[in-house]
């Protein structure tokens, strides 16, 4: 058996397949040790199975980055202005997806979709408003942008430094995990080759030019999302972050030059010790590999930095305030977990993008841990737990064994580019999806205590179609008022980039700063690289 | 007495238009059907209304199965009807599930969508119901 649920013998598996025995002692954790040397250790101390920073939320507690982004520039800055007024203290945006997958707003291919997911951006202009009057020095911005991630980071770059911000202090967070939007989230353009030159580009130039910036957040997220198990979300992010640090290095970057600004992502719902034995072990992990088969001297390169988050794939449509519940227990987990930023999901997921009430009601969730759950007045609480150490052991264990069959197997590119992972992970999604139909897997409210519901009683976000006519007229103006030549020349500079070796980000910067949209710089991409098309098995 | 039609005969084009990436939903359900029998071709992500009456017709699929979770169906499926009727597709049967509302479902009926699913959909239950609304048109 290798998914969570009983035997008839009352065995019990979590998620990752790994049993869980009714009762464990100071033994188990002793024989589950991986390394000889971990320990418990002390936070802020190699190998940082405790938490990266030695006083953690006592300090300063997690970030709130709650994920949010529609309409135009003009909408969302208005939501951004909200949420910074309730108290987040980070901003995530989200675009729509013909901003994420290379479309401008009056391209065929985005009829119906603009403005509808997330924000619309079409050319610098955008960014300016969508970060108009917001304190970016202060509220750090995370952007969830993969596919067009180099144009967006340009787009905020110019825009911050036409501000008067010196590149070298910005701040501020890129997804830019392409080879994870090819597994699960599809807003994947060019082949995986030239994807991953473009990473190792934003890479290549933060490191020299914005060394505080984190150009790339590596995804476990969406691979767990698209149905992996909590190991294999870890063990594939870990694959893919090296797949990473591998492209800075053949740069001839030095690790602890850019390893230190590399954060991840990881998902949020599932069994509550699994999910925090998961990040612990994760942590531990990560400083080994990055101390022992990287070399990095600075503890900084070693750190797991992350948002631990979202968990939308464990709300139901069925019952929808029970999300609520889950989405408290998701918090409190990520809580424990030493998570640096939480973005937690809204009880509306399920049904369509969060209104404000939904967004303020998952920020009062975390702000009642801080403020009156106590939990950020000690270190990792729940170290030394026999159970906690135990199952952190076996899940370190577990990542660690499928990281080395993905290497076995030829290495997370190729099988990425097969298809192999998406495969798998698809494989496990039908799996689940039967299990919950036939009640192996417990969900309340979907395959037990079911009510008969009529309309659900939540408060849905409404799209507007006029927003997305705004946002083609806006971008109609744009093309008229900018000098036209000045963007030829800034795309003709890009396409002969593009065909060479040269880092990319100076030319996409220059396009960026012409006002050449974000169709046009990733069609000229495309002209060079190609566009991916889907592996035929899945 | 119509005898009931084979399944391995029965296509199905299963396609995931416009711009969203959410393809979990849709290869689950490409692995049910496969495995209850049908003929199943998935088209993978990002594919215009053009496209996916193209490879119907190409395919001959007797269904037209949609996946939609970025909340665009409404505006698809319009699109998708004018090109349905141009390719002489209507008298296939055509399906939609995702993220779609209760309140469009009525939307989608009108449009000439003939049964809508939500996440929330059993596997079995989608299958019965391509089951019988095949034999229906065989009547």
């Amino acid at each position: 058996m290798k998914t969570q649920g009983k035997t008839k013998e009352d065995r019990r598996y979590n998620e990752s397949g790994i049993e869980i025995k009714p009762l464990y002692t100071a033994q188990d954790v002793a024989a589950s040790q991986v390394d000889e040397s971990d320990g418990v250790g002390e936070p802020g101390a190699f190998p940082f199975t405790r938490g990266i920073h030695r006083e953690m939320y006592r300090k300063r507690p997690w970030t709130m980055r709650q994920y949010t982004g529609f309409g135009n520039a003009e909408d969302t800055n208005e939501r951004f202005k909200y949420l910074i007024r309730t108290g987040n203290t980070g901003l995530n945006v989200a675009f729509d997806l013909p901003t994420q997958c290379g479309f401008d707003s009056d391209d065929d291919m985005s009829k119906g979709e603009v403005g509808r997911v997330g924000m619309a951006i079409d050319t610098l202009k955008d960014i300016e408003t969508a970060f108009d009057g917001i304190d970016i020095q202060n509220i750090t911005v995370s952007m969830t942008v993969n596919g067009t991630a180099a144009i967006l980071i340009a787009m905020y770059l110019v825009m911050a430094e036409k501000r008067g911000f010196d590149p070298g202090r910005l701040r501020g967070t890129c997804q830019n995990d392409i080879l994870k939007e090819f597994v699960g989230r599809g807003t994947w353009i060019y082949p995986v080759v030239p994807s991953v030159r473009l990473v190792a580009d934003t890479i290549e130039y933060c490191a020299k030019n914005m060394p505080l910036y984190s150009p790339v957040s590596v995804c476990g997220y969406h691979i767990r999302e698209s149905g992996a198990t909590p190991t294999e979300e870890m063990a594939h992010g870990f694959c893919i972050a090296k797949a990473y640090l591998d492209e800075g290095l053949k740069r001839g970057l030095d690790i602890d030059e850019f390893a230190s600004r590399m954060s991840f992502n990881f998902n949020i719902f599932g069994q509550f010790f699994e999910q925090i034995c998961k990040f612990r072990a994760g942590r531990r992990l990560w400083a080994k590999i990055l101390k022992e088969q990287y070399g990095a001297k600075n503890p900084r390169s070693m750190w797991l930095r992350m948002i631990a988050g979202g968990g939308g794939s464990g709300l139901t449509i069925e019952q929808p305030e029970n999300n609520i519940v889950r989405g408290a227990y998701y918090a409190l987990i990520s809580a424990l977990s030493g998570a640096q930023t939480i973005a937690l999901c809204c009880y509306d997921e399920a049904y369509t993008i969060p209104s404000e009430k939904a967004q303020r009601l998952s920020l009062r969730t975390m702000q009642i841990l801080i403020e009156e759950m106590g939990l950020t007045d000690t270190v990792d609480p729940l170290a030394g737990s026999y159970y906690v150490e135990t199952l952190t052991n076996e899940m370190e264990e577990e990542i660690v064994r499928i990281m080395s069959d993905v290497d076995e197997r030829g290495g997370i590119v190729k099988l990425i580019s097969e298809g192999q992972i998406q495969s798998h992970v698809s494989k496990g999604a039908y799996e689940h999806q039967r299990q919950l139909e036939n009640g192996e897997f417990r969900k309340v409210g979907v395959n037990c205590y079911r009510v008969e519901e009529d309309q659900p009683s939540v408060e849905m976000h409404t799209y507007k179609v006029e927003d997305a006519d705004r946002q083609i007229e806006r971008l109609k103006r744009i093309k008229t008022e900018r000098d036209n030549a000045v963007v030829e020349n800034a795309l003709s500079r890009l396409g002969e980039v593009a065909s060479g070796t040269e880092n990319m980000m100076p030319a996409i910067i220059e396009a960026v700063k012409s006002y050449a949209t974000v169709g046009e710089i990733s069609q000229v991409l495309k002209s060079v690289f190609g566009k991916y098309s889907e592996p035929t098995i899945f | 007495m119509m005898s009931t039609p084979r399944k391995d005969k029965i296509r199905i084009l299963l396609a995931k238009p416009g711009l969203d990436g959410h393809d979990v939903g849709a290869k689950v359900v490409a692995r049910a059907l496969i495995d209850a029998g049908f003929d199943v071709r998935y088209t993978g992500l990002r594919q215009r209304p053009e496209d996916i009456v193209i490879a119907a017709r190409d395919f001959d699929a007797d269904v037209i199965a949609l996946s939609v979770l970025s909340g665009s169906h409404i505006p698809i499926c319009t699109r998708l009807k004018v090109l349905i009727d141009e390719y002489q597709l209507s008298d296939r049967l055509w399906i939609a599930g995702g993220n779609i509302p209760a309140e469009d479902h009525d939307c989608l009926r009108e449009i000439g969508v003939d049964a809508v699913f939500n996440t929330s959909s059993s596997l079995t239950d989608i299958v019965a119901a391509i089951e019988e609304k095949i034999l229906e048109n065989a009547r």
